[in-house]
């Protein structure tokens, strides 16, 4: 039976609660409703005491997490949507990010934000944070965009004895399946290559890697073998796969949903600038949410963000740059 | 909501109450040498960063760690000196975080107030306030998830912080979950420079615990023999399953808001008013009005804990200072999992 990519954010938080006595699950709606998304479904019932209703107080939320996370817990605390994690910002970035390093105490916690747009929700239900987080030391910032890593990589965040900003894509949640839960995955921090190619590299992370394979699978009807690098998480950022795949075809696009300045698409294309500029044909191109808040109306949204067309033009242009 | 001392429950019992009241007053005098020594220091040079003396409000400070116990959590903030004595920090530790020395728990990466070890419950305050009120919830979260009971949270804070929302969402939050949590508010009447008119409206602090459905208390933080009397039954009720307590002091601080401030600002009416007091003065009075020591005795205290804290400077200062070429510069635990330092 199909799992789309929510079931198997279910499905790991399950697993955890059930291999692990330290894992409990903290965030506004999560309980007895499940979550805004359902993504922590039936899991009240299934382990009482453990799936705990927050009050709409995301600093006090992270706050919590650290403290439990200080006595040895593994907190996961659900932000309803990532766009509201600004309001646990601080102790996230000042706190939860500087423990290790000031006090020699480890501070694993979990912080899923379900992130990205999608139609109709507007500039305050459709932000991408991870290159917010990304910028702060002491934080692992991952972004699955399939259903095997959403379930592979969120327990492995768990795990982790650093603080995990999971961002699970929103757009993914109900759209992608896939046939089973996997049995094995790659380390976090490794990217994969989700097309091989030698004609061009697109490096995409979350919901983009899915515009970018649509964008190579139409321009491999014209005979183009374009390369895609899903990059998994953006911290750390697995630079040895992307220079790897920039080595093989000489001309990089990279691809992101949120906004342009600065950001992971900034990042990459200064790292192969700086460690790779000698195996570029080409300049660098990134292809970026434009520089306004994300709009409501589908007519704008589907502008704002790249997707698989904007992507395809922006690879014509590269193909003959 | 204010509530008058229920002795009855407070801790210590009667039966203990001068050992009580001398453990602590040893602890407020030794934070007031030692940040005598400290300021004579930043005034030297030998200190870097900022010096944040607690002058004034040793005694509400050492109430409530005077009122805990091994595997309770603390959480002190920027005047608890004496607290942390009284909870069992070093003066080695606190030393050597003041200096920087690369031996001391936060290893020259962070210094003067920002000191702790949370793993054995004393955790590492940040400067943004009213954080750590949500933080010691998480490790009270974490102890009832272990079936661990009768254990308390404490933390403390300024009038100032209980102005930001981190206080607010903490004190809701714990109200909610029922913790065992005190929060002291030291309301020594400037935060920096800004006074409690331009702080806060409502008639008195304390009257916000009905609104958070926590028990308040209101004392005067001058008086050590009332801190040590409603910070220990606040205590008490929280260990006993009360829910969250909320003290709120009246006092005034006695230097500026750092050793770089001259305090020009603050209102001479209140340094001549009963708050402006120095509580090691009134406790002085009471230990010797009370016939447990006389004066000779305190002044003999206070040389032989002067000369614990020179002692402890000797040391430091003569350590090792941290090492740009030493430091592994990796702010994550999990090392495989590190970025370069591009």
């Amino acid at each position: 039976m199909p799992i789309t990519y929510l079931e198997a954010i279910r499905e790991a938080q399950a697993k955890l609660l059930a291999d692990d006595p330290r894992v409990f699950i903290y965030g506004q709606d999560v309980g007895f409703f499940g979550g805004a998304f359902k993504a922590t479904k039936g899991l009240a019932k299934e382990f009482p005491g453990r799936v705990l209703d927050s009050p709409i107080s995301e600093d006090a939320q992270i706050g919590l997490a650290i403290g439990a996370a200080i006595e040895g817990m593994r907190p996961i605390i659900e932000i309803q949507f990532a766009d509201f994690s600004t309001c646990g910002l601080n102790q996230i970035i000042n706190h939860a990010a500087t423990m290790f390093w000031r006090t020699n105490t480890k501070c694993p916690i979990t912080v899923r934000l379900p992130c990205g747009g999608t139609a109709g929700a507007g500039p305050f239900h459709s932000q991408s944070m991870e290159a917010l987080y990304a910028h702060y030391p002491g934080l692992i910032v991952l972004n699955p965009a399939t259903v095997e890593d959403a379930y592979s990589m969120l327990i492995a965040a768990v795990h982790i004895d650093d603080p995990v900003i999971f961002c699970e894509h929103k757009y993914l949640y109900y759209h992608l399946k896939a046939e089973a839960l996997p049995t094995e995955a790659l380390p976090v921090g490794k990217a994969r290559v989700a097309r091989a190619g030698r004609d061009a590299t697109i490096v995409a992370y979350s919901a983009m890697v899915h515009e970018a394979l649509a964008c190579a699978e139409e321009l491999a009807q014209d005979g183009w073998q374009i390369e895609v690098v899903d990059l998994r998480s953006v911290k750390p950022l697995d630079t040895d796969t992307i220079l790897g795949s920039v080595a093989r075809t000489g001309r990089l696009l990279v691809v992101g949903e949120a906004f342009p300045w600065g950001g992971v698409t900034a990042e990459v294309v200064a790292r192969v600038a700086t460690e790779g500029f000698g195996l570029l044909d080409a300049p660098p191109v990134r292809l970026n949410a434009k520089d306004t808040p994300v709009p409501y109306h589908p007519n704008l949204w589907g502008t704002h963000r790249p997707t698989a067309r904007a992507i395809i033009g922006a690879m014509r242009e590269l193909l003959h740059a | 909501m204010l509530q008058t001392s229920d002795v009855a429950l407070a801790e210590p019992k009667n039966d203990g109450r001068r050992e009580h009241y001398l453990g602590a007053f040893r602890s407020m005098l030794l934070a007031r040498v030692f940040e005598e020594k400290l300021a004579s220091l930043y005034r030297g040079g030998k200190v870097i960063g900022g010096v944040f003396l607690s002058k004034g409000q040793e005694a509400l400070s050492a109430s409530l760690a005077a009122a805990l116990r091994k595997g309770d959590i603390y959480a002190p903030l920027i005047r608890d000196t004496a607290g942390r004595f009284a909870f069992g920090e070093t003066l080695l530790d606190a030393a050597r975080t003041c200096i920087g020395s690369r031996l001391g728990p936060m290893r020259g990466r962070d210094g003067n107030v920002h000191r702790g070890k949370p793993r054995e419950g004393y955790y590492a305050m940040i400067s943004h306030l009213g954080t750590m009120i949500s933080t010691v919830a998480g490790g009270l979260i974490a102890r009832r998830f272990r079936g661990v009971t009768g254990v308390v949270g404490a933390t403390c804070i300024g009038e100032g912080g209980t102005s930001t929302g981190s206080f607010h969402e903490g004190m809701n939050m714990a109200a909610v979950e029922k913790l065992p949590l005190v929060v002291v508010v030291a309301n020594n009447q400037y935060a920096y420079s800004t006074p409690t008119s331009r702080q806060y409206a409502c008639a008195d602090l304390v009257d916000r615990a009905i609104g958070y459905g926590v028990r308040g208390h209101k004392i005067d933080g001058t008086d050590p023999q009332v801190c040590f009397d409603v910070v220990g039954e606040a205590v008490a009720r929280a260990r006993a399953g009360e829910g969250p307590q909320m003290v709120v002091a009246d006092l005034l601080r006695l230097v500026g808001h750092g050793e770089h401030d001259d305090a020009h600002y603050v209102n001479h009416a209140l340094k001549v008013s009963p708050i402006g007091r120095d509580c090691l003065d009134v406790a002085r009075a009471q230990i010797t009005a009370a016939g447990w020591m006389n004066a000779t005795q305190i002044d003999a205290l206070r040389d032989q804990l002067q000369a614990e804290v020179e002692s402890a400077f000797a040391v430091v200062l003569r350590e090792p200072l941290p090492d740009p070429n030493l430091e592994d510069w990796c702010a994550l635990s999990t090392k495989s999992l590190a970025e370069g330092n591009a």
